[in-house]
């Protein structure tokens, strides 16, 4: 079983080597500062004794008010996951630093989440749509991509007939 | 006196059967090496993960089947396990000795699909292909026979599986879990030393372990680099800690390596089965679930070994009905990640064998 890393002693172990990195630690999660994203990821993907070197994935999440690029992370000879998270507190224009330098794999998924939720990847050697042509409108995966009658989000608010 | 060359560049695809469906890399040729690759994709985007969001979990499941469409129940088992997570519902041990059952049955249909298209880009015109239907022919009449269904199967529900099986479905299960160890050594005899797919695959698209995992890879293309690491053994979920299987390693990274791992999955695959008919225990297939779900805020990312790789969902809920987030972490997708370094200086049908060698579904790169 792959066993999950505490977020919260991966955060001190994190905040004794990059200062004031990280803004949030759960048992299940780490949230670190965007500007200190590379030294941290840098660090994880070095430790000996961590040494998460293998990126699951990266997606976004919109949280209305700020994004949130949640990275999975993997360690092939410890057999350990951890899930890093970090935010892009400006909703109008994202970004966060990319990770192409320290995990490849973030190549083509920087590009999907770009394309589909907007956030923007700085560092990225090619920071283009993936699955959408150039000049389409918006990024679809916003929750204000398209505004619907009413103001309205797609999807049930509730149940028919759910009390 | 040298000749001198002027770079040009060569479209393959989207519309070309190499292509898997509707991909295009764009090549840029100097003579008859390729010195740059780019790829094009999108062009099956139906955008899964956005309709996704406008629907119930329960409604999101058909959704899934339509991603890797050679291995439906694969995908509908990761998404019901990400869906379980959230919820924290415990599935009986019939429902998750039917999904191994169900999985692994798929793998081989996929790995069949895999080996034969390969073959056929090696070429080893059609008669591969042509044997391995045969196999997965009865593999899907199994499925039709379970849930109706051979291809979009939408088996796998929240809480278990949609049916159980038949009467008449162990027999012709056992039967062709009899038959197939003959089948893979017929395939292995005009294959495995096959002359044509040595010349062809044999030190072609070499993908080094470090870049392998540095670029995320998983699945066969992982393991034909001599990464030992299936989360069937490394992150065991359903009942695969109590079964015995080995992993297939490759040990050059080449093209042949990874057919080879997929080859080699079959037996495993078979074996797997095996036991898993053998000890498939009685009582209920499923657990009763609302179909109101309503799961609680929180975020959940299962994942499982499809037969392409690491084929994971995440999934964030704010307690409403449907996913605030449904996102698809696909291995046909983050497989193509190191594909431009794999052909770079190879020609144009030694690139059409690497992406062969990878196996991508365009439904699942695109989604």
């Amino acid at each position: 079983m792959s066993r999950l890393l505490d977020g919260l002693e991966v955060g001190e172990r994190i905040g004794q080597r990059v200062p004031e990195a990280v803004v949030e630690a759960t048992p299940r999660w780490v949230v670190v500062h965007p500007e200190k994203l590379v030294a941290v990821a840098t660090y994880l993907r070095d430790e000996g004794e961590l040494d998460l070197g293998f990126l699951i994935g990266v997606t976004a999440v919109d949280q209305l008010d700020h994004f949130e690029v949640v990275y999975h992370l993997q360690s092939i000879s410890q057999n350990h996951v951890l899930t890093l998270k970090t935010r892009a507190l400006d909703h109008k224009n994202p970004e966060v630093p990319s990770l192409v330098s320290v995990w490849r794999g973030a190549e083509l998924q920087e590009r999907e989440v770009y394309d589909l939720m907007g956030v923007r990847f700085a560092g990225h050697p090619d920071l283009r749509r993936v699955f959408l042509w150039e000049g389409f409108a918006g990024h679809p995966l916003r929750k204000d991509w398209m505004e619907m009658p009413g103001g309205l989000t797609p999807g049930l608010g509730r149940f028919p007939r759910e009390d | 006196m040298t000749m001198k060359s002027e770079p040009f560049v060569v479209n393959v695809g989207p519309q070309h059967p190499s292509t898997h469906g509707v991909f295009r890399l764009r090549l840029t040729m100097d003579g008859e090496r390729i010195v740059d690759a780019e790829m094009v994709m999108g062009y099956l985007h139906r955008s899964v993960e956005k309709l996704a969001e406008g629907r119930t979990y329960t409604q999101n499941i058909p959704f899934t089947d339509r991603l890797d469409y050679l291995s439906a129940m694969s995908n509908n088992l990761a998404y019901c396990m990400a869906v379980e997570k959230l919820m924290g519902i415990e599935v009986p041990e019939r429902g998750e000795f039917l999904r191994v059952i169900m999985a692994e049955f798929q793998r081989i249909a996929n790995h069949a699909m895999a080996i034969g298209s390969f073959a056929m880009e090696c070429g080893v015109w059609f008669t591969p292909l042509m044997w391995m239907f045969r196999d997965r022919e009865k593999i899907l009449d199994l499925f039709e026979m379970t849930c109706g269904a051979r291809l979009t199967t939408n088996y796998v529900r929240i809480g278990g599986v949609s049916f159980d099986i038949p009467p008449e479905f162990m027999p012709a299960a056992t039967a062709l879990v009899k038959e197939l160890p003959e089948r893979i050594a017929e395939y292995e005899s005009l294959l495995l030393e096959n002359e044509i797919i040595l010349v062809r695959s044999r030190d072609v698209g070499v993908l080094p372990p470090e870049l392998a995992i540095a670029a995320s890879t998983s699945g066969p293309v992982l393991r034909g680099s001599g990464v030992m690491w299936d989360i069937r053994k490394a992150d065991p979920y359903a009942v695969y800690d109590r079964l015995d299987f080995d992993i297939p390693v490759g040990t050059r990274g080449d093209c042949y390596d990874r057919f080879l791992v997929r080859l080699e999955e079959l037996r495993q695959s078979v074996r797997i089965l095996e036991q898993a008919l053998d000890m498939l225990p009685d009582g209920v297939a499923s657990v009763e679930v609302p179909l109101a779900l309503r799961p609680p805020a929180g975020e959940a990312y299962a994942r499982i070994e499809a037969p392409k790789g690491e084929l994971g969902f995440y999934l964030v809920s704010d307690g409403s009905p449907h996913p605030q987030r449904f996102h698809i972490r696909s291995p046909s997708f983050i497989n193509l990640t190191p594909l431009r370094d794999m052909v770079v200086g190879l020609t144009i049908p030694d690139a059409v064998v690497t992406l062969g060698s990878i196996d991508i579904v365009l439904g699942e790169v695109d989604r």
